[in-house]
């Protein structure tokens, strides 16, 4: 199993960007081995619109089946629902301490996108 | 002739101009309101029949039989409108712009025509004014395409006044580039000059000559005519802060039909618009 987190920077250490879609970086990441990859998402960050739809085909491109981030958008959210991807939004802290909840299991996925807002 | 009436934001009295301008004179003309998000001319000038037309904009429908996945459409699309999970192509028809390019590079022809609705352009005659206006469908997100349909109404040779969105945004440029002159309708407020200086820079990004229309001209400072004479920009019509002027627009009524000394004073801001023009033509 491959987990994504939005982050601020592009290892486990870095703090979760609370933004999906304009996250600076994608951090791939399998928990147990904790192997990872941060994909660059500069190029969505500056798109007008849509840009979660195109992180969350990313994710799905990447092979994950957990995002962890702070806030995701309907699209976004409706495209990873088609992909089959669970979402935890609400996540802050580091991207290690995000893995960490996640392992003990204290997560909740969300039923329904986070209401739209400005990011 | 295309006038357009604008203001840098709402509530300045541009309804108040663009239907008395278009009531005052005595010759066929269009009065287009452009105002897609909040028409409103329509309670000024009312037309007996009024006739309704939907308008819709292209937007894909994916044939999932043909569609192979292989996301030539997804990558071809400036606006994220498409996104391709696996094998299933998954459209936000309110992101689409329209511009068919998935259709024409999809190999499969599995990109069919589906339609989103802009909006509604209601349609009818006063006197000696054929009159449209635009409704922008609650929940579409952009109006430059529903603004563009009505101006498509425009025939050459016609004499047109066009009621454009308040402010500089994409849907008021849009609405203003197509005109000859631009009137600017503002207030001698902080607020009013703050927003009509915004509003004359991108008149001038155009390139169309403009005027001012001060309304409630008695009451805020002097600084908006000071900015005025600075700028070169002429005052072409003042109207006071009157509580009759009050009385006859919440009714609904027209200046104009109530007062022949306002009928002449409109008539005399059309000479003085045409005058503009012309000079600002033989200066360029
Ligand atoms: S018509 Fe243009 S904007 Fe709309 S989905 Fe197709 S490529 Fe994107
Ligand atoms: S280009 Fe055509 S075949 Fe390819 S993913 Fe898009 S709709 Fe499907």
């Amino acid at each position: 199993m491959k987990v994504a987190i939005s982050a601020k920077g592009t290892d486990l250490n870095s703090d979760v960007d609370p933004r999906f879609g304009r996250a600076a970086f994608l951090i791939i990441v399998d928990p147990e081995t904790l192997e990872f990859e941060a994909v660059d998402n500069s190029a969505n960050v500056s798109s007008f619109k849509g840009a979660g739809i195109q992180a969350a085909t990313m994710v799905h491109d990447r092979g994950a089946s957990v995002l962890m981030t702070g806030y995701c958008g309907p699209k976004a959210f409706q495209t990873l629902q088609v992909a089959g991807i669970k979402v935890v939004s609400d996540v802050s802290g580091t991207v290690m301490e995000a893995l960490e909840r996640l392992k003990s299991g204290s997560v909740e996925y969300l039923e329904t996108a986070n209401a739209e807002a400005h990011w | 002739m295309i006038i357009s009436v604008a203001s840098g934001k709402g509530g300045t009295g541009k309804t108040t101009v663009s239907t008395n301008l278009a009531a005052s004179l005595d010759r066929p003309l269009k009065l287009l309101d452009c105002d897609v998000e909040e028409p409103n001319a329509h309670l000024f000038i009312k037309p007996e029949h009024l006739v309704s037309k939907i308008e819709s904009t292209f937007v894909p429908v994916i044939d999932e039989q043909r569609c192979t996945g292989c996301r030539k459409c997804a990558d071809l699309c400036q606006f994220n409108a498409l996104a391709v999970i696996g094998d299933k192509v998954l459209v936000f028809p309110e992101l689409c712009h329209s511009c068919e390019g998935c259709r024409l590079i999809c190999p499969e022809q599995a990109v069919e025509e589906g339609h989103r609705e802009l909006g509604t352009i209601e349609t009818g005659v006063w006197k000696h004014v054929s009159f449209s206006y635009g409704r922008l469908r609650v929940g579409e997100a952009m109006s430059p395409p529903l603004i563009n349909r009505v101006q498509s109404l425009i025939e050459p040779d016609d004499l047109v006044i066009i009621d454009a969105p308040p402010g500089t945004s994409c849907p008021a440029i849009n609405a203003m580039k197509v005109s000859d002159f631009v009137l600017l309708v503002t207030e001698p407020t902080p607020f009013g000059l703050h927003d009509l200086v915004l509003t004359v820079e991108a008149v001038r990004q155009l390139s169309i000559p403009c005027g001012l229309v001060i309304n409630r001209a008695d009451i805020g400072n002097d600084e908006l005519y000071h900015y005025a004479r600075r700028e070169g920009l002429p005052i072409l019509l003042e109207i006071p802060f009157q509580r009759t002027i009050a009385e006859i627009y919440s009714r609904g009524g027209l200046l104009v039909e109530q007062s022949p000394e306002w009928r002449t004073r409109f008539c005399q801001l059309f000479a003085s618009i045409l005058q503009a023009a012309a000079e600002a033509e033989v200066s360029q």
